[in-house]
């Protein structure tokens, strides 16, 4: 991994207050967010995806009735280069916390990006996503991301 | 409708555990009866054969140790001897013995990355596989359970997720996460196989990657499916081809 960072300044939304748990095993709008919210940037690891706006609660679409969640994510910058490392990322903590019976799809929100389609594909891709968390090195990088979350 | 339902139901017969991780694939013996194989996530591949006296499944031999990553398919020989496997860690195994001791016999070696399927084809002289690198490889099966590489094919622009050759004659067939299907056909004998057709989004094909495909027994019609969300059925004039007087478009 480079590291210059591509995203030096990156703006940093306040947060928002976030409503007391109630029912930690539901999975509505509410704590698909509350698990995803936390995941620190790659770029900045004291900053979250929340904090950077990368996520919002507008960014998750959940049927619990049909078994599947959609996450839409905004990358920093339209160039930034980690996006699939972000969407891995979320990917592997939502699939880690929800049942069994979840289909978890996350793309990158459209237009927001210049490989949107690429990483969208990629995301999309349950034999390439798997392959990829065999290599120790992601698994790393991405379990850092996600540490206290 | 309600009484064909009945009829087409499909009925569980039996649910065989032992993988430890996602089961990648699975397929039966064509030579041997009540024998199956089963590879996994868990880097291993199970036998599992049926009790001609109970006619319940177990697990016959597992065949550990080789593959370092997923197994992500496997084909049985045409004659039910041999048993190839295709895995993420690069490689592709070729096994036997299995009534007594399963032994990895050869172990090709030449993918740059994952492979994602293996295919032999209708008299079992020729293997293919592919993989991540977007690469097809034809090898000659040669005596003593060698094999020997015949041809390597790149043409696809992405990962290539399966290959499958026709079941009557040796043309062979590859689909991809470049959203094409492609057709290698060889005019004579000595291996020379090229690329004499592609199914891309601009005659018909798939908009998305082309996970899968099947042919029927007669082999004059394929079907494929993909991300694209549809599954397509395709036909070409079987007979045509079959008479030697060249390719036949799809």
């Amino acid at each position: 991994m480079d590291s210059v960072l591509t995203n030096k300044n990156p703006i940093i939304y306040p947060k928002r207050t976030r409503r007391s748990r109630t029912d930690q095993s539901s999975t509505d709008e509410f704590s698909s967010t509350n698990r995803i919210r936390d995941i620190k940037d790659p770029e900045h690891p004291e900053l979250s995806l929340e904090d950077l706006n990368v996520l919002t609660e507008e960014s998750v679409e959940v049927d619990d009735h049909k078994s599947y969640v959609i996450i839409t994510f905004t990358p920093t910058l339209p160039h930034c280069h980690l996006p699939t490392h972000i969407g891995l990322c979320i990917l592997v903590k939502l699939v880690q916390s929800l049942p069994a019976r979840f289909k978890v799809d996350v793309r990158v929100a459209p237009g927001s990006h210049d490989k949107e389609t690429t990483v969208n594909k990629q995301l999309g891709d349950k034999e390439r996503v798997t392959a990829a968390l065999e290599n120790p090195e992601l698994v790393a990088l991405l379990n850092k991301m996600m540490q206290v979350c | 409708m309600k009484l064909m339902d009945k009829n087409l139901g499909l009925v569980e017969v039996q649910k065989l555990e032992g993988h430890t991780d996602r089961v990648w694939n699975v397929a039966w013996n064509p030579a041997a009866d009540g024998v199956l194989a089963s590879c996994s996530a868990d880097k291993t591949v199970r036998i599992w054969e049926q009790s001609s006296l109970t006619r319940s499944w177990t697990c016959k031999a597992v065949l550990e140790g080789t593959h370092t990553r997923t197994v992500k398919s496997l084909a049985w020989s045409p004659s039910g001897k041999l048993l190839a496997t295709a895995s993420f860690d690069g490689t592709t195994c070729v096994w036997e013995n299995f009534a007594t001791d399963s032994e990895s016999v050869s172990v090709l070696q030449v993918h740059e990355s994952e492979v994602k399927s293996v295919s032999w084809n209708a008299s079992g002289s020729l293997l293919a596989t592919c993989g991540r690198d977007k690469s097809v490889w034809i090898w000659e099966v040669l005596p003593e359970n060698e094999f020997e590489c015949a041809a390597v094919l790149t043409g696809h622009s992405e990962d290539v997720k399966m290959v499958l050759w026709h079941p009557t004659m040796d043309v062979l067939f590859s689909c991809s996460y470049d959203n094409t299907i492609k057709i290698w056909w060889s005019e004579d004998e000595y291996g020379d196989y090229n690329c004499v057709q592609t199914l891309g989004e601009l005659n018909n094909g798939h908009s998305s990657t082309v996970w899968s495909i099947s042919f029927n027994a007669a082999g004059d019609k394929m079907v494929t499916c993909s991300d694209d969300l549809t599954v397509k059925i395709w036909k070409t004039d079987i007979s045509m081809m079959q008479t030697g007087e060249g390719y036949v478009p799809w």
